[in-house]
């Protein structure tokens, strides 16, 4: 990938090149890989470590699903099957869902605003390179301190590990100090991500591009790094406290020398409920740019779109208690938390009528980036109103730490975000590789997907309602809940199938995939305007835009887009 | 409030098509734990099939709310399925023109934007109401009054009133027409955070240390409930069972009598109460007018008036009984009664003595 450039590249045209540098070896390309500053390599790495570790807490998934499919099952050890859920959480939401958040931004943000890089391009190395050993540091809690009872192995506290499980008097060893400094880490990682791809939007839009007209994955983006900024460094405060507890005996949390447990919740959820936005959030915004392309249509109403990303932002930072309704708060916080919770409603609900309209109208090309955008409208739109029922706070007395919110929340980040973010391999990745993702494949990829979300998670609104709790190793028969756990472990099939087939397909179609060309969308933005894969300085010339679609005014002179913004 | 006529006139079709895959594979399972109790059990605990006061208010709200959440998908998802359809390329000519590009439209941004608006004020409004009705002051003033207390792995239960101390398996009086029976249940743990949910009788609730939560529940149909505790407290979660035995107030009376009474002793199995004293069962067990006056483990003084052991993880029966005393770990892995590695004889004998704590 790297090799396209040098052609153009006078000024090492004549230098020797240095060991490891020649085309092609692998000793070239790891070092590549470790020591790039570039914004695109860095974001691949982002998004390769996602699908990396997402294939990781898939399995345990897998492993999950198998222990709950038939009652009084011992395929796992209560301890193991706790250790299970814990990582699979943790991963998926500091490790799968934030790279890709953060690798999406890398590679698209800089195209998208006509900039040649990032603005601190090494600071952004050292993002990634954080975030990759947060990562690592989680996994060694299954190698590291065996040998005492019960204290090797992962942490099982579940994934907001809830003090004072979380203190050493009932976790015993290092597990939870590996989970603790792991997300630390990261989220050091994260923070300087954030104000790394923040500066670079504020600072390197190319000219004539005016916020009003940035792209809405831009928009997003912006969003999302607010957030970060703004709600990990309480999480990392948690962190802090909480290692002082473990290791030096503070007792922040330790409710036998007057600690708070509560205090613990409080701290995790003004993190974990932002937390949320900052992964659904460049969801909205990958879909906010495939939705117009593949209806021939600019989006409806960009305008409402930017408000309600920004208000959503801005109310996200004041639900958080929404999680803690059972938690006994006093009928006052719980009814000012149901509010503002039922709230965040209206700008989403503004979002998906936008969508709609940007459809209604058009002439929708079912290419398969559509087809996840499609799946992810009606998926995000059944997670919203589950959302709307787990917010009224006395329904959420009945549902909270059920199946129904397992549930609920798999259809965010898996119907939701995950569908996105196939969206937007699918959309990008010939710009990143220059060859088409097949389409068959991708078909193949797309009904398997879909069919086992389906299968796996709409019984788990069922079993919730039948009063199945989260985070049960085993249960009992006669409670109801067989068949619908069952079905859900039958889902997991279709979902590992479809799995591999994208996989396969992403090997596949890098090498013998259709050449893709610079524009094989026909779509509006900037990076559309460059070459496939893009050089490493992005543009050879800085472009300059006078609209919201820089490319719709190329190709259409005749009706420019900046007559009517 | 939840007069006879209303619980039969409402509607219970979501609650018979979720349940009734489920119940096929019923009969097999529970029945036989149904222990001394002539009373149904209620093991499938449909929120939608509430069985008392507050569930009941809880169950007309979510009814509502699954209402209007049905109403607008089947609009905003019919919408979308028509666009998806009606705007679909039809051929290649399709690729010859762009269609027409609108850009946005005032007026009708505001339509959907005040609807939801109008949607959101109502919802808030009912769950207002639902909180100040179920978190106000309880309707009547003479309750009957609990302390249940979460453990890892099992639940103490207390009633202060008559000074009756149990476990896991929680009497309350049925609430019927001439004498209204509400029962308050305060809520405090020993050590990590759990959750207490019987959804047929009322939502749930946390359990947090050095916290102290109030629920009170109201039920109008005798049987025994099954419930969970719901936060993960650790390798055992998923067996700390509740189990809410609701009957009528001359059994409750009963029951609380013979809770009352010290447990008898039996002279044939005195070898075994020495056995229990002796092998410092007594350090976490309680057992009235003996030396065992433990606090750790679930008191024992009535043992046998219980349905389940180990907190629901099987029945109270003389085979599981056995097993459990020789190692408590097979059973129910990773809860904090070790094995005391006894001998069978050993076993044999506090197994005769525990059996005769009616």
């Amino acid at each position: 990938m790297a090799n396209s450039t040098r052609t153009i590249d006078i000024g090492t045209a004549q230098a020797p090149a240095r060991p490891g540098e020649e085309r092609g070896t692998l000793t070239g390309w790891l070092q590549d890989l470790v020591f790039t500053v570039d914004h695109k390599k860095l974001g691949l790495m982002y998004i390769g470590t996602g699908w990396l570790f997402f294939v990781l807490a898939g399995s345990m998934a897998t492993f999950i699903r198998l222990q709950l499919a038939v009652p009084s099952n011992h395929v796992v050890t209560p301890q193991e099957f706790n250790g299970l859920i814990t990582m699979h959480g943790t991963v998926m939401i500091f490790f799968v869902a934030m790279p890709f958040a953060f690798g999406f931004a890398n590679y698209i943000v800089p195209l998208q605003i006509g900039a040649r890089d990032m603005a601190f391009p090494r600071l952004n190395a050292f993002s990634f390179w954080v975030t990759f050993l947060g990562g690592c540091l989680l996994f060694m809690s299954y190698f590291c301190a065996p040998g005492l009872y019960d204290a090797g192995g992962p942490p099982q506290v579940g994934w907001f590990a809830l003090a004072p499980l979380n203190s050493s008097a009932f976790s015993r060893g290092p597990s939870v100090d590996y989970w603790s400094l792991s997300l630390l880490v990261t989220g050091i990682g994260s923070i300087t991500g954030g104000v790394n791809v923040m500066v670079t939007i504020f600072c390197y839009r190319c000219k004539g591009m005016t916020l009003y007209r940035m792209p809405l994955f831009v928009w997003m983006i912006v969003v999302t790094m607010f957030l970060v900024i703004m709600f990990i460094p309480p999480l990392t405060a948690a962190q802090i406290m909480l290692m002082l507890e473990r290791l030096l005996g503070a007792t922040f949390f330790d409710t036998q020398a007057g600690g708070s447990a509560i205090l613990w919740q409080h701290f995790f959820w003004i993190f974990g409920h932002p937390e949320v936005y900052i992964l659904v959030l460049p969801a909205f915004g990958i879909v906010s740019e495939v939705v117009p392309v593949f209806s021939r249509k600019p989006i409806f109403g960009y305008p409402a779109m930017v408000a309600a990303s920004v208000v959503i932002g801005f109310i996200s930072a004041g639900v958080w208690a929404h999680h803690m309704f059972t938690v006994g708060m006093s009928p006052f916080s719980t009814t000012f938390f149901a509010f503002s919770t039922l709230l965040i409603a209206i700008p989403t609900g503004i979002k998906i009528f936008n969508w709609l309209a940007t459809m209604y109208g058009g002439k929708i090309r079912f290419e398969v980036p559509m087809l996840f955008c499609i799946g992810f409208l009606f998926q995000f739109l059944i997670a919203g109103l589950t959302g709307v029922m787990l917010g009224v706070a006395p329904f959420d007395w009945q549902l909270n730490d059920s199946y129904f919110v397992i549930a609920h929340f798999h259809y965010v980040i898996v119907g939701a975000i995950i569908f996105a973010v196939f969206a937007g391999t699918y959309y990008w990745y010939p710009k990143a590789f220059g060859r088409m993702l097949s389409k068959k494949l991708g078909l193949w990829h797309f009904w398997l997907f879909t069919i086992g979300f389906h299968l796996t998670f709409d019984p788990q609104h069922i079993s919730g309602i039948l009063g199945m709790p989260r985070r049960i190793y085993t249960y009992q028969p006669g409670r109801g809940w067989e068949i619908w756990n069952l079905i859900s472990t039958i889902g997991v099939i279709f979902q590992g199938a479809a799995a591999v087939i994208f996989v396969f397909n992403m090997f596949w179609s890098y090498w013998k995939g259709k050449q893709a060309g610079e524009d094989p969308w026909d779509a509006w933005t900037l990076e559309w305007v460059t070459s496939s894969p893009p050089p490493e300085y992005n543009f050879e010339k800085l472009p300059e835009v006078l609209s919201r679609r820089p490319l719709w005014d190329l190709k259409h002179p005749d009706d420019p887009d900046w007559k009517y913004e | 409030m939840p007069g006879l006529s209303r619980r039969c006139a409402r509607s219970r079709l979501f609650a018979i098509g979720v349940t009734v895959l489920s119940l096929l594979a019923l009969p097999t399972a529970l029945s036989g734990i149904a222990g001394a109790e002539d009373l149904p059990i209620h093991s499938i605990q449909n929120i939608f099939d509430p069985k008392s006061g507050p569930a009941e208010t809880l169950y007309w709200l979510s009814i509502l709310v699954l209402a209007i959440c049905t109403g607008i998908f089947l609009v905003v998802g019919g919408l979308l399925t028509y666009a998806i359809i009606r705007y679909r390329r039809r051929g290649s000519h399709d690729d010859m023109e762009e269609p027409p590009q609108v850009y946005g439209s005032t007026a009708i941004e505001l339509a959907w934007t005040v609807i939801p608006i109008l949607i959101v004020v109502v919802l808030a409004l009912v769950t207002a109401r639902t909180i100040g009705e179920l978190k106000g002051p309880l309707p009547i003033a003479n309750n009957e009054e609990l302390r249940i207390i979460g453990h890892r792995f099992w639940w103490e239960v207390r009633y202060p009133k008559y000074h009756v101390v149990t476990a896991n398996e929680i009497h309350v009086p049925l609430n019927s027409r001439p004498e209204a029976a509400v029962t308050e249940l305060t809520l405090e743990s020993a050590d990590v955070v759990h959750g207490f949910w019987v959804p047929q009788l009322n939502g749930k609730s946390w359990v947090v240390p050095n916290y102290r939560n109030t629920l009170w529940i109201k039920p109008y149909e005798a049987g025994i409930y099954l419930g969970n505790c719901t936060v993960i407290c650790g390798d055992q979660h998923a067996n700390m069972l509740i189990r809410v035995v609701v009957q009528n107030r001359e059994d409750y009376n009963q029951w609380l009598e013979n809770q009352q009474k010290p447990p008898v002793a039996d002279p044939n199995v005195e070898k075994g109460r020495k056995e229990f004293v002796a092998n410092s069962c007594g350090t976490c067990h309680s057992i009235e007018a003996t030396a065992a006056n433990g606090v750790f483990g679930p008191d024992l003084t009535h043992f046998m008036s219980r349905a389940t052991l180990g907190a629901g993880v099987a029945p109270n029966d003389e085979d599981h009984l056995r097993a459990w005393l020789k190692d408590p770990q097979v059973l129910k892995p990773g809860c904090l009664m070790p094995n005391m590695k006894l001998e069978d004889k050993q076993v044999d004998e506090i197994l005769a003595y525990l059996r005769t704590l009616k």
